[in-house]
């Protein structure tokens, strides 16, 4: 079962390292963890997938809520939630295949932000399923490398961290 | 410089004064290059605060954390920043995996020079993130103050454990202004809701067979009356962890002692035939539960604990209830229902008579020799309840664990969830300044080997300190385990050592003596209960002496095994 946990941190010496430590010392496997600045320049905010069971994560939760830089921690619904995730894809460019990519580039709504005549890349934005399609629509074209952010996610309303 | 509310300090002073103004009155360490700044200060101010030198960091961290179980202060140990703050780690671990507050202050290099691999710098920060409660890394004497009283009421508050600060060597020469400041009392727990209390007092009260299993949440607190009161009424039995011993006296006959691997036989069964276990403080550990797909099998289980991430952890209960754990057990016993049930009453005397008679034909087997009961009868018999004891960890540990009277709590010092050899006569030496009281080491001659340097500390400071040292010459434990699962193949166990220790203590300073039977073992401990430093009593025993009764590893209750024969 896949989870999306959101944690509210104080940006404090060491933070990411004893939230990372955590899953290793607990042997929790994470999917993706990413972390930046909030409106709020004295805290953070992980967004954290996570594949487990129910035990695993509320292990996971509650691990985290001992932590003592950690302030909130909320697990995040799908059906309750918007996620995003932005991936840099690029691919090899060959006079036959660089139609092809701009195509799906463009039903993708993904945006070429570097191209030569040997390579082009592509920024991809959107749900995790999105970005995983365009991944497979990509491979038979030739893939170089790719760099993927990982999600992050707020819930939807005017609900909050806090509430 | 003195201003109306403060006065200009480098870091080093802010240091001793934040930890005066913590309540401090003793610390334990070891001076090097990069606490000179602190050790100056410490010394200026011996008149108010007592700094304890011992032979090894190591040392320290124990008797620091010795300090802290007999007292429940927070207890304070410094060391130098590299191989000063590595050898602190045990000891911290220690502390971390029994829930004992302890603030660890290492020097380090000074912030130019971090990241460089200077002369002994060590990121003890990063390594210790794993076994403390929190850790700190200061880079600004303005901060320091701040985080010394933060660091203390981390320790201390809710589940406690240890918290480091490093602190550079420029930050300890840094000034700014200190203020003082009253300490500020721990923000409350939330209570737990009323409804968890009251599905709490619905179990009990339809519970037939209660069991109230106690560990070191409630020992640490001393629910001493509270507890009883809650087995009077329901009408239940009481067992604990080993983290929960000197709890109880075990005198007090609805007390069946610890549970698990190597419990009482009585504790145990009961646990496993009990309907309803009200779990107090306690964590249901590895040790503590064998097989836990078998554990427990025919009760309800209710959870008390501070620590939310202890719910369900290791065991999935029927309900947890998070919040101060003596406010949710008295909210419970005023709630739940006076009751009777005499069946279960029966049946755990029974258990009790069983358990009574196995021990029986253990000690008739043996005949005269020493065995371990009868060398902890003399020690009952000798020491009163203010007595403290210590112990290492293996055999003697798991003996003192079952046979010790303890008269009352916060007499104990035992490493519980790490299992730390070495770890007795640094905590020993800690409880004993803390206390002024009599202690006793139980120890054994693997265990002692460890850290036995500091038996010059205890000379040092002329603590009167008894050392059982239950030698049997092998690691008895492990060899314990070698007989009976690894078909008595004596893997580096065997020390056969030449060590004398008798010799050994007094070429410390301190008085050996050696007792071969149970009459010399009177003598010599009688002797040395009443002299004023500490004694070394040399107490050979037999190397295939057993702990019993045995869960194996990862069994349960149906593969106890009770005597030698099986």
């Amino acid at each position: 079962m896949r989870s999306v946990i959101s944690v509210y941190v104080e940006n404090k010496y060491g933070v990411l390292t004893r939230v990372a430590g955590l899953f290793m010392r607990r042997g929790f496997n994470i999917d993706s963890l990413t972390v930046g600045e909030t409106e709020n320049p004295a805290y953070s905010r992980m967004t954290i997938t996570m594949n487990g069971d129910d035990y695993a994560r509320e292990q996971l939760v509650n691990q985290l809520k001992k932590l003592h830089n950690v302030k909130r921690v909320k697990v995040l619904e799908s059906e309750t939630s918007v996620e995003r995730e932005l991936m840099l894809i690029k691919v090899r460019s060959t006079p036959e295949n660089r139609s092809e990519v701009m195509a799906a580039a463009e039903i993708y709504r993904a945006k070429i932000i570097d191209y030569n005549t040997d390579a082009m890349c592509v920024e991809v934005t959107g749900e995790p399923s999105k970005i995983k399609a365009f991944i497979e629509v990509m491979k038979p074209l030739g893939i170089l490398e790719m760099c993927r952010t990982g999600a992050v996610a707020l819930e939807r309303g005017d609900n909050t961290i806090d509430r | 410089m003195e201003t109306a509310k403060g006065r200009q300090m480098t870091g080093a002073q802010i240091v001793v004064e934040t930890l005066i103004e913590q309540g401090v009155t003793d610390v334990f360490g070891y001076p090097g290059g990069q606490v000179l700044n602190l050790y100056d200060e410490l010394y200026k101010a011996s008149d108010r605060i007592n700094h304890v030198l011992t032979a090894h960091e190591q040392g320290a961290s124990h008797a620091a954390d010795g300090y802290s179980r007999v007292t429940g202060k927070v207890g304070v140990v410094i060391a130098t920043s590299g191989p000063g703050a590595t050898n602190l780690v045990t000891g911290i671990a220690t502390a971390m995996l029994d829930s004992i507050p302890l603030v660890a202050i290492t020097g380090n290099v000074p912030t130019t020079l971090i990241g460089r691999d200077s002369f002994q710098e060590i990121n003890i920060a990063g390594v210790t993130i794993p076994i403390t409660k929190h850790n700190y890394f200061v880079t600004d004497v303005k901060e320091l103050a701040d985080t010394i009283r933060e660091a203390f009421q981390i320790a201390k508050s809710g589940r406690p454990g240890p918290v480091l600060i490093d602190i550079p060597k420029d930050v300890q020469v840094a000034e700014c202004t200190y203020i003082p400041q009253p300490v500020v009392p721990f923000a409350p727990q939330d209570e737990a809701g009323d409804d968890l209390i009251d599905r709490a007092v619905e179990l009990i009260n339809q519970a037939q067979r209660p069991y109230i299993y106690i560990g070191g949440g409630a020992a640490g607190i001393g629910m001493t009356k509270e507890i009883m009161a809650m087995a009077e009424k329901i009408d239940g039995y009481i067992g604990c962890s080993f983290m929960g011993l000197s709890a109880l006296a075990n005198s007090y006959d609805r007390f069946l002692g610890m549970q698990g691997m190597h419990g009482h036989y009585a504790s145990s069964m009961a646990n496993n035939e009990a309907d309803l276990i009200i779990g107090v403080g306690v964590r249901f550990s590895d040790r503590a539960t064998g097989n836990t797909a078998k554990y427990a099998r025919n009760a309800k289980i209710i959870q008390l604990d501070t620590d939310l991430a202890e719910i369900n952890k290791n065991i999935p209960v029927d309900l947890g209830i998070i919040g101060e754990i003596q406010s949710s057990f008295n909210r419970i016993l005023e709630r739940c229902a006076k009751t009777e049930h005499p069946a279960w009453r029966q049946q755990v005397e029974a258990l009790k008579a069983e358990e009574q008679h196995i021990a029986d034909e253990a000690e008739r087997a043996a005949g005269d020799a020493m065995t371990p009961k009868k060398i902890f009868d003399v020690i009952n018999e000798i020491k009163d309840d203010d007595t403290i004891i210590a112990t290492d960890v293996g055999q003697h540990q798991m003996w003192t664990a079952q046979y010790v009277d303890f008269g009352r709590t916060r007499r104990f010092a035992s490493s519980g969830g790490l299992g730390t050899m070495g770890y007795g006569l640094g905590a020993a030496i800690g409880a004993q300044i803390a206390t002024g009281d009599r202690t006793v080491l139980i120890t054994g001659d693997g265990s002692f080997g460890m850290n036995l340097n500091e038996l010059a500390t205890a000379v040092s400071y002329n603590t009167p300190i008894v050392i059982v040292l239950m030698n049997n010459g092998v690691l008895g434990m492990v060899r314990q385990w070698q007989t009976l699962f690894y078909g008595q193949r004596y893997s580096n166990t065997v020390l056969n050592r030449k060590t004398d220790f008798v010799k050994l203590a007094e070429a410390f300073g301190a008085r050996g003596a050696r007792a071969a039977n149970i009459d010399e073992f009177r003598a010599a401990f009688t002797e040395a209960m009443a002299h004023d430093g500490p004694t070394v009593i040399d107490t050979l025993i037999d190397m295939d002496e057993f702990v019993l009764p045995m869960l194996p590893p990862g069994g349960s209750i149906d593969d106890m095994i009770t005597t030698k024969g099986g």
